[in-house]
Order: C-alpha cells, then structure tokens, then sequence
C-alpha cells in the first residue's frame, strides 16, 4: 500500500472509482492506457520528428528525424534496463527521497500478472517509457543541425539516466518533490523543463549554427512541420489523460482542460504575430499551440477549462515574447527554440497550476491544493520549488554531460561538414532527391 | 528575326500566353527565375526571426519572332501583364541569327 500512496498525485481519482479493490486489474483503465501509450509514442514518431524535420533546412531533413527515430529506440532499451527502476523503482519497497530502488532493473520484479494499481506493471512501464522517449528527443531542436549523431547518441542515454530517471523519482517515484506535494501531472518540470534546459544548454555551449544571425535559416518545408503539430496535438490527449492512470473523470477533464488550452495558445500567438507584424503565420499558430499544450501539461490534472483558456492564452503570449527574446536579444541559438516554447511554458505551467488548483476562484476553480496545503501561497512555494531544483538540476547536469562527451567524441560536426550538411556528412543520404 | 525576352509577374503568364496566341506567336519558353530590380525584395518572419528575401520570383519568356511580328508580340506583352504597380517587368529585343527546326530541318522564319 506505500507504494499506492506514493501514487496518489497520479491515480488519486482513479483508485476511488476502483474503491477497495485496487490491486484488481480494472479492464477500462487496461483499455485506455494501452491506447494512451500508443498516442504518446506516437507523438515522437512520427509526430515531433515530422514537426522538427520540417523547421530545419533541407540538407539536415534527414539528420533530425534520425536522431528521433534512433533516440525511440535506444531510450526504449535503457529505460528498460535501467531508468524505470531509477524514477520508479519496484513495488513494495519504500522510495528513497532522490533514486528509486534497483529492484526493476531489466523490469527484473515484473510478470505478466503483476499490477501498478489497476493496470498491468508492464503496461504502466512502457507508458513511462513513452515519456522517457520523447523528452530526449525535444532535446533535439535545441542542438538541431549541428551535433554529431555519436554525440547525440551518448549525450542522450547519459542524460536519461542521471537527469531524467532521478527528476522523474522526485516527482513521480515516490521521491521529495512529489512527497511536498508539488502538483505536476503530466510532466511540466519531469518533461517540459528538464528537456528544454537541457537544450538551452546545449545550445549554448555548442555555440550557434555558423551563420546565425546573418544567413537565413527559414524552415525548409513547413507542410511537415504542420502535419507533425497535429500529430502532437492528437497524441497529448494520450500524454496528459493518459496520467491519469485511469480510464476516468479526472482523464476525462485533463483532455478537455488539454484541447482548450491548445486552442487558446494557438490563437494567442497568432495574433500576436498579426498585431505586430500585420500578418498571421502558419509557424506562428502551431508554436502557439505547442506553448499552449505544453504550458497545461503540468496543470492538466489539477485545473478546470476556464482556468485552461487562462493558461492557453498567456502561454501564446508569454511564450511569443520569449522567443523573440532568446534569439534576438541572448543571441542564443536553440535551433528550434525549445527552451522559450517548453521551457518557459513548462515553468508557467507549473506555476500557475498552483494558482489555479485553488477552489475558491469561481469559475476559474480547479481540484484543489494538495494534502497538507491550504492556500495559494503555500502551493506556489512548493511548485516554484520544484521548477527551481529541476532547472537547476538539470543546467548543472547537463553541462558536465556535454562536457564529458565533447572530451571523448566532439560535440560539434566540423565547419564545412556543418556547411555540407548533416545528412550527406553523417549518414551518406539525401532527403530529397528531386 | 529577333529573340525576345519579357520578365514578366509570375500570375499574369496565363494572360501574356493567350494574347501571343491571339498576335499568331506560336511558341515560347517559359522559365521561373528570381529578380530584382526597382521592385525590392521582401520580408518573411520565422517565430520572430526576420529575414529580408531580396529576390522576388518572377517568370521568364523567351519568344522567337519575325521581324514583321515584333511590334505586335511587344504590344500584346505589355498589354497583357501590366498592373500599373511597381514590378510589372520588362521586356528585351536581340537579333536572333538563325533557328531550326529538329525535326524537318527548316531554317530562318519557316523554323519559327
């Protein structure tokens, strides 16, 4: 039952409705889960692959949705081996405050019958594992178009076992973060920050792509990028109800408070691009949607739709400036701007889900503080403690990562295979070949 | 026999077309090219970054008259692609030596 309780942020709906029989296997959460699993695979691929592959120039095509592709499988096999059992550990056994126990390595305390509240283990484990996959591959957009594909692959498995995994603990497996009571769903800090941290410091420390700033780099096929951010949009349904863990009222209201906090992102940035610039963009409402998507993902288990349309719209907004900023005055070169999209979105998220938990805000009402919490002050304290560990975390982290594998691999494709392109340099392909 | 060349905006080609044909001008080449002369180039904005595009796409014909056909072929051309706007292109006349035709072997106007 310790484990259960540790659960509770993420099923606290779904084992009521299960009532005392939670260690059955429910089979209407079974059915929704396996179906949300696939919807967030799905989202990596082929949904973020087509949506990043369409942003960069044509002679890097290729690279980016390899680096995708390739990430799918490798983090599947270390989270397998690994990384379930640093974030989850095994069941029955008390969670430490930062690691969880290496009782699951290779799923090792796993069998068919065994059960994570009403679901399968198994299922549990490859619906994490979805999770583990894509935040990896956000890094992606951040070091787009430059880094050698070794030292991707190297980076990325390091990183998802000394960065993800033990984030993923605190919030999730039982560790401090979630013990506090911070409210995060879906993965604003496990997922949004952690990966767009990790790909602003990428950024800078791999300095920027040779040209930036002088050459143009417009995207070079926005029809992909489009089909890819509906793709996104259709698979978060799976990211943040599928958190629920159960097929349920609280999943039910996560991918309501999802689809307008997408909308509403969506419209925000577009007019703000048609305010100041006096045309509406393509780009601009599908950023916007991003923004919008991944500011509730921490919200969406803890909010109500007025307060999601709140949320949506100052994601498109805050998120708009954001960028702007980060390129234009940090002269930072995320590729593909993750940090300002998921990064600030994910730390608004994740603040404003403090705000609007609370039940006393009318309309904009949601479901409440957590245990031991009685106002917004409070809730804020542990949900801006959160961002501030994860950001922190993860900054350090991540730089002596990058540094580490710089000193055996080389971070960066020289000047004139940069020039050349990643697809032909690194792996003898063209993506067009018209 | 001249060549004549008319850089001409790219959504009035259909127009340019029918009203060589209706001058009896039986054939033309026509190109997608990029430019720039008063008309300057453009701005497009990527998620605030804005590049300044400094060609703007245009089309080329390339037509091959008689001498007699010439003022008829340039009259057409600009009647049918004006706008009045900036940018409604050019056109430029050049002595055009010979021409013939692959297949039977005529040459000179019969090749036109």
């Amino acid at each position: 039952m310790k484990k259960l309780q540790q659960f509770a942020l993420l099923t606290a709906v779904g084992l009521a409705s299960n009532g005392a029989s939670a260690q059955e296997l429910n089979q209407a959460d079974t059915a929704w889960m396996l179906t949300a699993t696939a919807l967030v695979l799905f989202m990596t691929i082929p949904g973020l692959s087509l949506f990043y592959s369409g942003l960069v120039r044509a002679k890097n095509v290729l690279s980016v949705l390899m680096q995708c592709f390739a990430l799918t499988c490798l983090m599947s096999l270390l989270w397998f081996a690994v990384g379930y059992t640093i974030a989850f550990g095994s069941d029955g056994v008390e969670q430490g405050a930062f690691i969880g126990d290496f009782g699951n390595v290779f799923f090792a305390s796993m069998t068919m019958d065994s059960l994570n509240g009403g679901i399968p283990s198994t299922l549990f484990a490859i619906f994490q594992m979805t999770f583990a996959i894509i935040t990896p591959a956000l890094i992606v957009g951040g070091f787009a178009e430059r880094m050698r594909f070794s030292a991707m692959l190297m980076f990325s498995a390091i990183w998802l076992i000394v960065v993800y995994a033990p984030v993923c603990h605190w919030v999730w497996g039982g560790g401090w973060l979630g013990s506090m009571g911070l409210q995060d769903f879906a993965g604003g800090t496990v997922v949004h920050i952690t990966a767009a941290v990790a790909a602003l410091v990428a950024a800078v420390m791999m300095g920027p792509r040779r040209g930036f700033g002088t050459v143009a780099m417009p995207p070079h096929n926005l029809t992909l990028t489009v089909a890819g951010a509906g793709m996104l949009w259709v698979g978060w349904f799976g990211f943040n109800a599928g958190s629920a863990v159960a097929a349920d009222n609280s999943a039910a209201m996560a991918m309501l408070v999802t689809h307008l906090s997408a909308s509403a992102g969506s419209l925000a940035w577009m007019a703000m691009e048609w305010i100041r610039h006096g045309k509406p963009s393509v780009l601009g409402i599908v950023t916007g949607m991003v923004a919008g998507l991944g500011t509730i993902t921490p919200a969406s288990g803890s909010v109500g739709p007025a307060a999601a349309v709140v949320i949506g719209l100052t994601a498109g907004v805050v998120c708009y400036f954001a960028t702007g900023w980060i390129k234009n005055k940090l002269k930072i070169d995320d590729s593909l701007d993750v940090f300002p999209v998921h990064g600030v979105g994910g730390i608004l998220g994740t603040l404003l889900a403090g705000v609007f938990c609370s039940t006393q805000l009318g309309v904009f009402s949601g479901n409440g503080f957590s245990d031991g919490i009685n106002s917004i002050g409070g809730q804020l304290v542990v949900q801006a403690t959160g961002v501030v560990a994860t950001f922190a975390y993860t900054a350090v982290v991540t730089w002596i990562i990058l540094k580490v594998v710089d000193v055996m691999v080389g971070l960066r494709v020289d000047a004139d295979e940069e020039t050349q392109g990643l697809d032909l340099v690194l792996h003898d392909e063209r993506g067009y070949d018209l | 026999m001249k060549m004549m060349t008319a850089i001409i905006k790219p959504f009035k080609l259909d127009d340019v077309r029918e009203a060589l044909q209706q001058v009896g001008i039986a054939g033309m080449t026509v190109e997608e090219v990029k430019g720039y002369g008063r008309q300057k180039g453009h701005t497009e904005l990527y998620r605030g970054a804005e590049y300044l595009v400094e060609f703007q796409p245009k089309v080329k014909i390339q037509i091959a008259v008689s001498d007699s056909e010439l003022d008829a072929a340039i009259e057409a051309v600009c009647n049918a692609a004006a706008t009045g706007k900036i940018g409604d292109g050019k056109i430029f006349v050049a002595p055009l030596e010979e021409g013939i035709r692959i297949r039977t072997g005529e040459t000179g106007e019969d090749a036109l």
